[in-house]
């Protein structure tokens, strides 16, 4: 044996324990091998959501949230202004401002309000509009926010290896929960925006419709109060309404935490929470201003309850309702990880059953098996000797790829075992590409020596060639791809580098072994 | 040593008339089938809306009953389809299609409780897939143009290779291996998602191959063989390369008929379009890639072979 033939076999040796260990783990078992190489969703089953989140839900709170701090800050700075409105989602408008006022409108714009842009429309009224950039910002914090709310709430479910990651779009999240199998219970948890405000109630109590409210106010409903529909229900059985304070409130932002707790005077469920110091300074002065009114608990735009204020209260309340022990955990979980900052739309949704993945890895690797078989019987009928070049090269091939597929904590789906099983069809390709080749520089007369040195040599490009061209395609299906497409790319892409090792370098070495015992003149089996 | 194809020395070039009939012939049958039926049949990733696979416990209901239940549950407008052998009991449920948005949202929902009702505890839920309407089409629009990108890749690699007519004419042989895989796909009613298109792109990658191999020997020989014709060369050099690509494509098509056969019917589609996707590649790699690089040369007035010069030589790789 020559030294270059011994130092190539170390490494294709290296190679091949390097990968085997990278699967199977040291000692090699089925356990690690399992832990190794982690399996699709379409696999192991599960569910797996796409959400895009409505970044222009939190664009429009931003706006809101200006528009009453500005409306605090003219009172406090005694600046008369007639109205504050908000136009569209990330814009709003100001009007009847005093013009004598107006330096001191631009000042509080520019060191309070930074991110927006002030343009006046007449003397006394302004057009406001939030930096293109800000909003930027703004959208991918409400992804972020969403990102960590969502994450948050799902650690808490208690969901093993779930996998949350921002996808495509800047507005879509991706989450995949394997080996989940209610995919309703998950989702509501998920979806749920979880919104706490607290605002008070105009007048004493609820109306049966939305018209008899109106009614009230002769059809017209006045700036700052809104009609809000409650889940409570009336003695006859149909839905109540309350009108409420548009403003002043409380929200979920000023939440510190919320657990499940007893209605003290039933003792069923109820959920409890309490504010931080902010919210608990600003909740005191409302609840003390506004001592005998309603005041109204609302959820995602749903009044819960509307109880009586008796006293100031500061950081603690309670919400109380119709709620099983199931719903008082489930809502007391949405409150603690916080409030969405924007709801969000189902785009895609997947669920695959225990059953249905078990059929796909059973089918994949039924497939799997005959393929190699067929072109095992194949290449060995055909090739003779030199057959067991390309099964030694092809088996190597699958091992570098598993390696590879563990070691880049790739995805298995199961178009990637179709991917696996195109391997074996490329890497066979490339074998019989060379092997014809020899056959046929071997018919022009040369020794076998040679003609296996010239075919490698000559062949050597073609590959190049045909596996750039295959990986320029693997690669746009890669980029477009997503989910289980996007792992089958991944074992084509591998599957295609590692081949081209083991095509020339494994197969040629081999073919050097077998010549290196041979007189020159000698032919090979092929 | 078996030989399959000994000496053989068939005038592909000069057939190349009936290989036009044949592929223009392919491609037609394939439009006509798309035209009387409108569109294709997009799987549920690419036009939105609900598939739901059940499986009832034995004995199964039938279709009919299936219907009524879901009609019954408010899931009207639902296609029912068996799947595999009748004995296994299972279906698939499609929902969806054309609905306001809202309710194709609920489907999973809906025909959940529909089949509650009906049947609880006598089927299982397999699996569900949703997508919402705006999806499908957004994805329809990248998968044509991850088709188109690899494509104009591909052209530039080998143009850059070899010469540019080369580039063309393989991807031409390429893009008409797609289109005439859609044609089969339309005629027999065959779903198109994701995965098809994932065939696609891989058999782009893999027809290419095939005629990267014929091109590569037309450059060699147009190298060694100077005086001779290009019509002779590319002749030769298919005869040349023939065994090895109806062997590799011959062992390839075997994967992927494995995969076809036993891969389950998840997967069923994708391996339909590999298998098809195969036998077309390979005869287009030869019946229409070279036959253009003939063409085009013939009518650039040269009935001989592109000056050896033009051809890009590549670098050659060092014997170790």
């Amino acid at each position: 044996m020559t030294k270059r033939i011994r130092n190539r076999l170390i490494i294709i040796l290296a190679f091949t324990l390097l990968s085997v260990y990278q699967f199977a783990g040291f000692p090699p078992s089925l356990k690690n091998l399992r832990k190794n190489i982690h399996l699709g969703l379409d696999l192991q089953g599960g569910v797996q959501l796409v959400l895009r989140v409505k970044t222009s839900d939190a664009i429009r709170a931003e706006t809101d949230q200006t528009i009453e701090s500005l409306r605090a800050q003219f009172q406090k700075e005694n600046i008369p202004f007639k109205d504050l409105t908000r136009t569209q989602d990330n814009r709003f408008t100001v009007t009847g401002v005093d013009p004598s006022k107006a330096s001191a409108f631009l000042k509080i714009m520019t060191d309070v309000h930074p991110e927006w842009d002030v343009s006046s429309t007449a003397s006394d009224a302004y057009a406001v509009q939030l930096k293109p950039q800000q909003e930027a910002t703004f959208r991918q914090q409400s992804v972020d926010q969403a990102i960590s709310t969502i994450s948050n709430r799902i650690n808490a479910l208690g969901v093993t290896e779930p996998t949350i990651q921002r996808r495509g779009r800047n507005d879509e999240i991706l989450i995949q929960f394997p080996g989940v199998s209610d995919p309703a219970h998950v989702e509501s948890i998920i979806q749920s925006t979880a919104l706490l405000e607290l605002k008070i109630v105009e007048g004493l109590g609820s109306f049966p419709s939305e018209t008899s409210a109106l009614q009230q106010y002769g059809g017209v409903l006045p700036a700052g109060l809104q009609i809000i529909a409650s889940v409570e229900h009336s003695a006859d059985g149909s839905q109540t309404y309350y009108v409420v304070h548009t403003s002043g409130g409380i929200t979920g932002r000023d939440l510190k935490n919320a657990y499940v707790s007893r209605d003290p005077n039933n003792g069923r469920p109820a959920i409890s929470f309490s504010l931080n110091a902010e919210g608990a300074q600003k909740f005191g002065n409302i609840t003390e201003q506004n001592v005998g009114k309603l005041l109204a608990i609302i959820l995602d735009n749903r009044i819960q309850s509307a109880p009586q204020l008796h006293e100031r209260i500061t950081d603690q309340g309670q919400i109380t309702g119709n709620f099983t022990q199931k719903d008082a955990e489930d809502l007391a979980l949405k409150l603690r990880s916080g409030a969405l900052p924007a709801s969000m739309e189902v785009e895609e949704r997947t669920f695959v059953g225990a059953t249905l993945g078990a059929d796909s890895i059973r089918a994949g690797i039924t497939a799997s098996l005959v393929a190699l078989a067929a072109v095992l019987v194949f290449v060995l009928f055909y090739y003779k000797a030199s057959g067991i070049n390309a099964t030694i090269a092809m088996f190597l091939n699958l091992v570098v790829l598993l390696g590879a597929m563990a070691a880049m904590g790739a995805t298995l789906t199961l178009p990637g075992i179709a991917g696996v099983i195109l391997t074996i069809g490329v890497g066979i390709d490339s074998n019989v590409l060379i092997f014809e080749r020899i056959r046929e520089e071997m018919r022009t007369g040369k020794n076998a020596a040679s003609a296996v040195l010239t075919s490698f040599n000559r062949v050597f490009i073609t590959l190049v060639d045909t596996h750039l061209a295959a990986l320029i395609s693997a690669t746009f299906l890669f980029l477009f791809g997503t989910g289980a497409v996007k792992g089958f790319a991944v074992t084509l892409v591998i599957g295609l580098v590692s081949n081209m090792f083991t095509a020339v370098f494994v197969s040629r070495t081999l073919f050097e072994i077998v010549l290196a015992r041979k007189e020159a003149s000698e032919s090979i089996s092929i | 040593m078996i030989e399959l194809f000994k000496g053989i020395k068939v005038d592909w070039i000069g057939k190349r008339q009936i290989f036009f009939g044949i592929s223009i012939l392919l491609l037609v049958i394939g439009m006509i089938s798309l035209i009387q039926k409108g569109k294709f049949q997009y799987g549920v990733d690419f036009r939105g809306g609900t598939t739901m696979k059940v499986q009832f416990k034995n004995p199964a209901p039938n279709i009919d009953l299936i219907r009524q239940a879901l009609e019954k549950g408010g899931a009207t407008h639902s296609q029912i389809q068996q799947l595999g052998d009748p004995i296994e009991g299972k279906f698939q449920i499609e929902y969806g299609e054309s609905e306001k948005e809202a309710e194709a949202t609920q489907g999973q929902a809906v025909i959940t409780k529909a089949l509650d009702t009906a049947f609880g505890g006598k089927y299982e839920n397999l699996g569900s897939e949703y997508v919402g309407p705006s999806v499908g089409g957004d994805l329809r629009q990248q998968a044509v143009m991850a088709t188109l990108y690899a494509l104009g890749g591909i052209l530039v690699y080998i143009a850059f290779r070899f010469e540019w007519i080369y580039g063309a004419a393989a991807v031409f042989a390429v893009f008409h291996d797609t289109l005439v895989t859609l044609g089969i796909f339309s005629l027999f009613n065959k779903e198109i998602n994701l995965t098809v298109i994932a065939a696609l792109l891989t058999l782009v990658g893999y027809s290419v191959n095939d005629t990267i191999v014929v091109f590569d020997r037309v450059r060699e020989n147009l190298k060694i063989r100077r005086r001779d014709d290009l019509e002779s060369i590319l002749n030769d050099s298919i005869n040349q390369t023939l065994s090895r690509t109806i062997l590799t494509s011959g062992l390839t098509f075997l994967t992927v008929l494995a995969l076809f056969l036993f891969g389950g019917e998840i997967i069923n589609n994708f391996a339909f379009a590999m298998v098809i996707g195969i036998v077309v590649g390979t005869y287009s790699s030869i019946a229409v890639a070279s036959p253009l690089v003939l063409i085009y040369t013939k009518l650039r007035g040269q009935g001989s072979a592109p000056s050896p010069t033009a051809v890009k030589m590549p670098r050659t790789a060092k014997a170790r």
